[in-house]
């Protein structure tokens, strides 16, 4: 056991720098890749919750999850011919996948919002902007936030793919462990994509605690 | 200081929500709109703070045609409180309190001086309240905090909706006498949404009483109670409001009892009596047998006299009943019994057995029940009810006397 661990440890210090490069790739496409769902997804849930349209919600929902259940493999073989190979097909790919949970999060935070507040609100003064920024967005951040992590929770597992159609990351240590029967590669590319995803969740989670706090010590931000 | 010119609300759907609506209501008054639900009181309400938009016609406050104003603007200069409350539950009570005045931008110092006064009026101690969380407060706390938003930005108008209707009635009770006061302290115009006559006469300084999207009577609660405009208003204001007859001889005992004494079986031990009574919280217990026919009473004392004894059951300490009244007797003929013998309470009885009993407290609560719309004066209800004695026997009554029912009534 010793002597294996001890083989491991000069097995990370001989090839650190593929190690970092791999983590540096899988950090930099699962986050392009949930910044994009977030920025596309979250608007859209809004809007959604707030559109009175029934068809149009049913019919983005039903996308979003037709999206969803396309197997990870077929959508990157799918995206080579229309994207190439390489970071562009991968993060498009993962950012597909993100839209939905974090869209679904945010629709049902916007409707949990009490219909009450939203009249008291409106009744006041508030004006269209200012119930969105203020009461909302507020309101609704838990439930935001929670698509937000479980979104990239499962990305950062899902991005030891990318590696198939050339984007590098954690995954290309788990498929050249294969490749060459290297054990210690496979289990270095699982280990650091577990750490990866529990780091994530963990300063997301410090971050939503931190914005919670904020917005209920201090006075809500001026006007809009 | 509103008034509306021909307004109607006709929906997408077809439905005419208000017709035709000629309304003004004055200023520094309290106007409250009443009617069944659906009759689109609500509607005419938040046509008001442009909640709603008239199909047509005009609204004026103040002879300024509010079409005119932006509705945000508006809104921000009228106080609005729903039934439900609404208060933002990620801000604490100070900042649910300052919402319109941050609104409008006022300076911070002013803003929080008039947080510390509104909660002192409504009397919630500032420094206990001030940085609490909505959820930590009763309902009836709630309501306080949604009606003092309202006045936050000393608005002239305020508007409730149905303010108190989901309230326990004892807050109801509580915030209907604070509303009173604020309203005569600050001399606001309040338009308040109720489908609760007895609220409405309560607080109203006109009632609009509306059905179908159209005002069907206008007037103080008086004028109302007295000259009702037909028979939707009459059914509406209730039965009770209306009876002339209040000190009515022929109302009869069945009216005003309580139909569920506290009673015990002659089985019973001491201890299990004192355990009953204490539940209940009655002095007295009622005694009948298996087919609820009267055996008598015991009292509180009786039972810690015979306690000692462990075998004592309530049978061995109970005493009959000397004065009971036959269902279908006049409720004058319990009260004189009671007044005459200092009883606190008659019990009713029907074919020998137990069908309630006659309280001072069922009396006062029945009376209670009853509007007096003729005003009379103390004066004169004192020479009715001397009237009534006259008229109702004096002696005892037994259990199968008493078939005067028929005459009285």
């Amino acid at each position: 056991m010793m002597e294996w661990l001890s083989d491991y440890g000069a097995f990370l210090t001989s090839r650190q720098e593929d190690i970092l490069i791999a983590l540096r790739d899988h950090i930099y496409i699962s986050a392009i890749s949930i910044i994009l769902g977030a920025i596309v997804a979250i608007p859209v849930g809004i809007w959604l919750a707030g559109s009175r349209i029934g068809w149009l919600n049913s019919t983005v929902f039903t996308v979003a999850n037709v999206l969803q259940t396309i197997p990870s493999l077929a959508l990157l073989a799918i995206l080579i011919p229309l994207l190439g190979i390489g970071r562009t097909p991968a993060v498009f790919a993962l950012f597909l996948y993100s839209i939905m949970p974090i869209m679904r999060n945010t629709y049902s935070g916007f409707k949990a919002v009490d219909p009450n507040v939203m009249e008291a609100a409106r009744g006041m003064g508030y004006s269209r902007l200012q119930r969105l920024l203020r009461i909302q967005l507020p309101l609704s951040f838990p439930y935001i936030m929670s698509g937000l992590r479980v979104t990239t929770v499962y990305i950062i597992s899902w991005a030891t793919l990318a590696t198939l159609i050339g984007a590098g990351g954690l995954g290309q240590l788990i498929f050249s462990g294969l490749g060459v029967n290297k054990k210690e590669l496979i289990v270095t590319g699982a280990i650091l994509a577990v750490i990866l995803a529990l780091a994530a969740d963990f300063l997301l989670g410090l971050a939503e605690r931190w914005v919670t706090a904020k917005t209920r010590s201090t006075p809500a931000s001026g006007t809009v | 200081m509103i008034r509306f010119e021909n307004v109607r609300k006709t929906y997408d759907d077809g439905f005419e929500a208000l017709k035709t609506i000629n309304l003004e209501i004055k200023e520094g008054e309290l106007t409250v709109l009443i009617g069944p639900s659906g009759c689109g009181k609500s509607t005419l309400m938040k046509h008001i703070n442009r909640l709603n938009n008239p199909t047509s016609g005009k609204i004026y406050i103040r002879d300024k045609d509010i079409s005119s104003i932006d509705p945000v603007e508006l809104r921000r200069s009228i106080g609005y409180v729903i039934q439900n409350v609404g208060l933002f539950p990620h801000m604490n009570i100070a900042k649910n309190v300052a919402v319109v005045p941050r609104l409008l931008k006022w300076d911070k110092e002013v803003t929080a001086g008039k947080v510390d006064e509104l909660l002192s009026m409504v009397n919630l101690d500032p420094d206990v309240y001030r940085n609490r969380y909505p959820a930590e407060l009763s309902g009836g706390q709630q309501q306080r905090i949604g009606v003092i938003r309202a006045l936050a930005a000393d608005p002239d108008v305020i508007l409730l909706d149905e303010p108190f209707s989901a309230l326990d009635p004892i807050s109801r009770e509580q915030l209907q006498d604070e509303l009173i006061r604020l309203q005569q302290e600050l001399k606001k115009t309040i338009v308040f949404v109720t489908h609760d006559m007895d609220e409405a006469i309560k607080i109203a300084d006109t009632i609009v009483l509306m059905k179908d999207g159209q005002v069907v009577q206008t007037g103080s609660p008086e004028h109302i109670l007295r000259h009702p405009a037909n028979e939707f208003v009459t059914s509406f204001i209730g039965k009770k409001h209306l009876t002339t007859d209040t000190l009515d001889p022929g109302l009869i005992v069945d009216d005003v009892m309580s139909v569920n004494p506290v009673t015990a079986s002659p089985e019973r031990g001491m201890a299990a009596a004192i355990q009953f009574m204490e539940r209940h919280r009655v002095d007295s217990l009622i005694i009948v047998g298996k087919k609820r026919e009267l055996l008598g009473y015991v009292s509180i004392f009786n039972v810690l006299k015979g306690y000692r004894h462990e075998d004592t059951r309530l049978a061995d300490i109970m005493k009959p009943f000397v004065h009971v009244v036959e269902s279908g007797s006049s409720v004058a003929l319990a009260l004189t019994l009671m007044n005459e013998h200092g009883l606190p309470y008659v019990p009713v009885v029907r074919d020998g057995q137990l069908a309630g009993l006659v309280t001072r407290g069922s009396v006062v609560r029945h009376m209670a029940e009853i509007y007096n719309p003729d005003d009379m004066s103390l004066e004169e209800l004192a020479a009715e009810a001397e009237k009534l004695k006259e008229e109702a026997p004096l002696e005892p009554a037994e259990a199968d006397q008493d078939e005067e029912r028929g005459e009285r009534s």
